[in-house]
């Protein structure tokens, strides 16, 4: 009897303890700012509460003893503080340490234009580049959208604050391509080879770039190939202009896939219907294959193999300046191959290791020829500046390289970079003319080693110093690059970051034929860049100086290179603003430009504005997408002051003093996303400078013929056409595994 | 021999009292999830569970539900960032996947925060968080056939892509039917085990009509 009611009392005890203590208390940063939402819990029991939206907690509990209360929120790290439970109430409050996070951290590249699915924090998608209007899915046409970039209509290339087109680099996965646009033409500006969908990220620096990258005064595009596609698919395009076909074909296990494109372009078609204004001889007739193939390896690591091979043909024909009623018919042949095969992996411990070897082949084959209103080669005129354009230049250009890049993680977010590149570049040329055959070739084997670390001093503040050690085996010298960038979050979207460095190039190889006992160009970067960035806007306003300490000057003909006593200045104000979110829907965004530069360089008399330069510039791109009817429409309008350009009827004090018309192009394109049969089809309709509005990038003028008044005669350097158009159909019958997925479950 | 019979009293005191507690819990638990109302609570509810599964350390079902109503908090709240949230949602789900590595429900809610995450910008995340979806929807079929859920998420997400995309209304269809030819048949495992949707099925077949 006495046990059953021991045991009852035992059983009474059990509830009877059950008296209840409070816990309260409040849970704040160590900055003392709220935290809501905070958990905080009696270790090994279901008691506890959150704090509420002014930071305070309380709860009861019937447990009894000596506890550990534990406060946790995300991004912080937890506290633990123990607490007597003896029937009294407790009192707690704690202070939790903001723990390291980077999607929280301050972002290192701020001062960079980042285009990523992956990260968080980017300023476009890799989607814009195929739907900003006027690019026509051209990755540098694109970025000429966003400050910085200067349009220069005329020629192809990357001109970047006041920067020429050679001190731009661009990269995919790492490997620097030699000739990443297609090859130059008189007066047109040439598109990027590469499809924008063949990369998932890019990083566009316009200045103060990371220790990583070298051998570009002013910028660096940097692209990175796509992984595994989502799925196998067959793609077909169609239009006027072009027809492509290729595939992807994705393992079932998505751990490998390999594909092949072949894309056929021939203008002749398009040329009948919009009239050009030179006369082409030859349409422009491009055919490229390409093929890839990506492996994933043990551990996350990736391989990639990509092969690109192009063939270009096209003639041109313009009225000469030199005499009237004589005309020059410039004939392009070029043959491209790259290829880079990269590799990443993890090798643990935080350790991640990536590597990239490529090779690139161009091949130009370039004749002009003064032919008569006939179109038949004149003889000689006995005029030499008539005669000297009759020429044949053949160039080669070929490029090894090879890179490797380690990465070590410490402390939560920290990382140290370090590496080294190997590029082999030789390039020969041919040129004849009347006065017979010149031979040259150049050869330089540049050397790097870099390396830099990323420092979180707090998750608000960052520095990441970096330094680059290069050896130009054509100059045979060696130079130091110290880099480093600061970066300080001001508030959860806001941050200011502040970039210096100093920036080296080797001078452009084909001014070193004959001499090669130069220095390194050199420019300093100073950046200041403000940005805000949340889910719905993008503000960014930069302020930059840059100092051409050295820059290559070369003798009058512009052939030979004199010395690197170059120099020049560019400094400016740039303003970026995206809004996604007021407007449902409805995408924009606004740039804007202010730029002073001047140099002397190359065979400039004095000191000028180049001709690559305008003081103010500036675009609003709108993007509106109809997800229920698939159907998308994208306005864009650039436009600029005018750019210097050279008279020579000018006195040497007035070199590049003259101005060309300012420029403005409004572009319209539209897609449309509807299902064919069973293929997924894209419609895309383009129309550049819808307005007609009139553009002129320069003059050329006749280096003998004068008007009336003594002056040399001259052309406008205009668009071959006022407007152009494109049209195309791109199909895709893709093996969706999701379908397959429902198909065998029902 | 009393001493025996007091520790096996004792013994049985405790067990009885630790097994209702966990039980009494899951009751309070499951009962606050059908009153929540504001997106506070959701998360209130949210922290009891995981509380729950801490203090428990080896039952999944309480992670399952304090997973299960986060993500429900996320949608509750349109201003909530659903990253910051997702992030929260995958910890408390790799606690119950470290349990319970091969449960079709648990796989369901990895589902649910693909989306949800997908909703942030459908336009440039639909490629890649698309895919976890319906790579963690295969998961959770293969795990259990017999889970009318899987096909719930499935017909429900292929109701909000645009046919061009191999979504719609027919596509949906065709999933809520199997979902709710399962549902008809389907016994949880337990009152704690999920046991929720077949209404929800049943309201978006509703739409696909």
């Amino acid at each position: 009897m006495k046990q059953a009611i021991i045991i009852v009392v035992m059983f009474l005890c059990a509830y009877c303890l059950t008296a209840q203590v409070s816990v309260t208390g409040s849970v704040r940063d160590n900055k003392g700012r709220i935290l809501a939402g905070a958990s905080v819990t009696l270790k090994g029991t279901y008691d506890g509460g959150n704090s509420d939206s002014t930071g305070r907690f309380s709860f009861k509990t019937t447990e009894k003893g000596n506890y550990m209360l534990v406060a946790a929120n995300i991004g912080y790290n937890t506290v633990e503080v123990s607490v007597l439970l003896a029937g009294e109430p407790v009192q707690v409050n704690f202070s939790l340490k903001e723990a390291f996070n980077e999607l929280k951290a301050v972002v290192i590249t701020a001062g960079s234009f980042v285009a990523s699915d992956k990260k968080k924090a980017t300023v476009l998608k890799p989607l814009d580049i195929a739907t900003t209007a006027g690019a026509v899915a051209d990755i540098a046409a694109t970025l000429q959208t966003l400050p910085g970039a200067q349009r220069v209509g005329e020629q192809e290339g990357l001109f970047i604050r006041g920067g020429s087109a050679e001190e731009a680099k661009i990269m995919i996965d790492g490997a620097v391509v030699n000739n990443f646009f297609y090859s130059a033409v008189p007066g047109i500006a040439q598109r990027g080879r590469f499809s924008p969908f063949l990369f998932s990220g890019t990083v566009f620096s316009t200045g103060g770039y990371s220790a990583v990258y070298g051998q570009a005064l002013s910028s660096v595009l940097s692209l990175e190939s796509i992984d595994i596609p989502e799925r196998s698919e067959v793609q077909v395009g169609l239009s006027p202009i072009f027809g492509s076909a290729g595939f992807q074909e994705v393992a079932k296990n998505k751990k490998s896939s390999y594909g092949f494109s072949y894309n056929w372009v021939n203008l002749s078609l398009y040329q009948k219907l919009v009239p050009q204004a030179p006369d082409y001889f030859k349409a422009p007739d491009l055919h490229t294959v390409d093929a890839n193939f990506r492996f994933k390896t043990m551990g996350n690591g990736m391989l990639k193999l990509y092969a690109y091979f192009n063939t270009t043909g096209l003639g041109i024909r313009n009225p000469s300046l030199d005499s009237i009623g004589l005309k020059n018919a410039f004939s392009l042949n070029n043959k491209n191959f790259f290829t880079n095969i990269s590799f990443r992996q993890s090798l643990g411990n935080g350790w991640k290791l990536n590597t990239v070897a490529s090779i690139s082949y161009n091949k130009d084959q370039i004749q002009n020829e003064v032919q008569n209103a006939n179109n038949q080669t004149t003889p000689s005129t006995q005029i030499p500046v008539i005669d000297y354009n009759h020429y044949r230049l053949n160039n080669h250009q070929w490029m090894l390289q090879a890179r490797a890049v380690a990465e070590k993680r410490f402390g939560a977010i920290n990382a140290f970079r370090f590496g080294a590149e190997v590029w082999n570049n030789a390039d020969s040329f041919r040129y004849s003319n009347q006065d017979g055959i010149f031979p040259a070739a150049v050869h330089d084997f540049y050397t790097a080693g870099f390396a830099e670390t990323d420092l979180y001093i707090t998750n608000d503040l960052a520095f990441r110093p970096g330094l680059r050690a290069e050896h130009s085996g054509l100059l045979n010298k060696w130079n130091l690059a110290p880099r480093a960038a600061l970066s300080y979050k001001l508030g959860p979207y806001s941050q200011l970051t502040a970039d210096y460095g100093i920036f080296r190039q080797t001078p452009d190889r084909r001014f070193l034929m004959n001499n090669t006992d130069f220095d390194f160009l050199t420019a300093d970067h100073y950046i200041l860049t403000y940005q805000h960035l949340s889910s719905g806007y993008t503000f960014r306003i930069q302020a930059f100086y840059k100092d051409y300490r050295s820059l290559l000057k070369t003798d009058d003909a512009l052939r030979n290179a004199t010395g690197t006593n170059g120099n020049g200045y560019a400094q400016g104000l740039e303003l970026f603003w995206r809004d996604k979110k007021t407007f449902r829907g409805l995408d924009y965004w606004i740039s804007y430009s202010y730029l002073d530069t001047k140099r002397n360089y190359n065979n400039y008399p004095i000191t000028a504005m180049p001709t690559f330069a305008a003081t103010h510039s500036g675009s609003v791109v709108i993007k509106k997408f109809w997800v229920k009817q698939m159907f998308g429409m994208n306005w864009s309008w650039n436009w600029s002051t005018g750019r210097p350009y050279y008279n020579p009827n000018l006195p040497a004090t007035g070199f590049l003093s003259n101005r060309t018309i300012a420029y403005s192009s409004n572009n319209f394109s539209l897609n449309w996303l509807p299902k064919i049969g069973k293929a997924n089809s894209v419609v895309v309709v383009g129309i550049n400078n819808v307005f007609n509005e009139l553009q002129i990038f320069g003059y050329n003028y006749s280096s003998r013929v004068k008007d009336g008044n003594g002056q040399l005669i001259s052309t406008a350097v205009v668009p071959p056409a006022p407007r152009t158009f494109f049209l195309g159909l791109f199909l895709s019958w893709g093996v969706d595994r999701t379908q397959q997925q429902i198909n065998s479950n029902l | 021999m009393k001493k025996l019979l007091l520790i096996v009293a004792m013994l049985v005191v405790g067990f009885t009292q630790a097994q209702s507690r966990y039980e009494g819990a899951m009751q309070k638990g499951l009962a606050q999830l059908s009153e929540a109302k504001t997106p506070a609570d959701m998360l209130a509810v949210s922290a009891f569970f995981e509380r729950v599964a801490d203090a428990e350390k080896d039952k999944w079902l309480p992670y399952y539900y304090a997973a299960r109503t986060n993500i429900l908090a996320g949608w509750m709240d349109p201003k909530a960032d659903k990253d910051k949230s997702a992030e929260k949602s995958k910890q408390l789900i790799a606690k119950a996947v470290a349990l319970e590595p091969n449960q079709s429900d648990i796989f369901c809610l990895e589902q649910q925060v693909a989306v949800q995450q997908l909703t942030v910008d459908a336009m440039n995340r639909w490629q890649t968080y698309g895919a976890v979806a319906a790579e963690a929807i295969a998961k959770a079929k293969t795990a259990d056939p017999a889970n009318p859920r899987p096909y719930l998420l499935e017909g429900q997400y292929q109701l909000n892509v645009p046919e061009a995309f191999g979504g719609g209304k027919a596509v949906a269809k065709k999933l809520l039917e199997k979902s709710l030819t399962l549902f008809s048949s389907y016994k949880p495992a337990s009152p704690f085990h999920p046991d929720w949707g077949k209404e929800l099925a049943e309201k978006t077949l509703a739409a696909c009509q």
